[in-house]
């Protein structure tokens, strides 16, 4: 199964961390990569610990990155960190056919072997 | 092509894929119930498992380990849930440590196997296979979140389609 390890784990963390409706809007937010970490917080009703709390978890997930720019630390989300999840069942079906394949091999060449 | 069918289902996390085979159930099972074949199908060509330990009964465990093209040796396990030879099969597959205990700091994931007779000598195997594993999901749930993570599947594909615009 290490095929999937690393693919399965991250894609837990992607999904736990887009299960929330803030880190959702901060994702769609970050996609420009224009607004500092204090003008991203200001958009919603919470302190600005809070909004740090959620990009941390984003930040983990692999889902956003932090830059200094200036004197901003600006947040950018990482479509590649986002596309992880949409692959991760491709890469499960990829494995599978693989399997289905060996086993209808086993199966033809035990027969070619009886006759 | 022997695989008919493969439904992916991101919302539920899960992904059904049906196969046919030229073969009585019996046959079929033995690829799962006998450890040599089985070795030969479940791991992909760069890293070919071996199994250390087999026993497909209900409440059984089977073990196994994986060879990298660096010579990495990965273990994993599964636990069987349920075991009707020859036709039904529920198992947890997990990555165990190096000393073959559970690794429970990765998710495990849950598959179940129905193999039945299509008649002409011919028989589908059905496969379902969810993610994450149900503990990792239980913990969602247990938090609220369900409606959120069903959500989120779809918000992937509204986000980046809003990137494909920004980007056009």
């Amino acid at each position: 199964m290490v095929v999937v390890v690393h693919p399965t784990a991250d894609v837990d963390r992607v999904f736990a961390a887009l299960a929330d409706g803030t880190r959702r809007d901060i994702v769609r937010r970050a996609i420009a990569g224009e607004e500092g970490v204090t003008e991203l917080a200001a958009h919603y009703p919470m302190s600005f610990a809070a909004v740090q709390k959620h990009i941390a978890v984003l930040e983990r997930a692999g889902l956003v990155t932090k830059e200094r720019i200036g004197r901003r630390m600006v947040a950018r989300t990482n479509l590649e960190g986002l596309r992880v999840a949409r692959r991760l069942l491709d890469r499960y079906e990829e494995l599978w056919r693989g399997r289905i394949d060996r086993m209808t091999e086993l199966i033809s060449h035990a027969k070619e072997n009886d006759a | 092509m022997t695989v008919n069918a493969v439904r992916k289902d991101p919302e539920a996390l899960a992904m059904t894929l049906d196969a046919e085979f030229d073969a009585t159930p019996e046959r079929v099972w033995q690829l799962w119930a006998d450890p040599r074949q089985l070795e030969r199908w479940w791991g992909p060509p760069a890293y070919p498992a071996t199994v250390d330990s087999h026993d497909l009964r209900s409440g059984g465990r089977v073990e196994y380990h994986m060879t990298g093209p660096e010579g990495d040796q990965p273990r994993g396990y599964w636990e069987i849930d349920e075991a009707d030879p020859p036709r039904w099969l529920v198992f947890r597959d997990g990555f165990a440590n190096d000393d073959g205990t559970p690794n429970s700091d990765l998710p495990s994931t849950e598959s179940r196997v129905r193999i039945e007779e299509i008649g002409e000598g011919r028989t589908r195997m059905s496969i379902i296979s969810i993610f994450p594993s149900r503990v990792a999901m239980e913990q969602i749930l247990a938090m609220g979140m369900e409606e959120g993570l069903t959500q989120a599947v779809g918000q992937i594909d509204a986000i980046l389609a809003e990137d494909a615009v920004r980007l056009a």
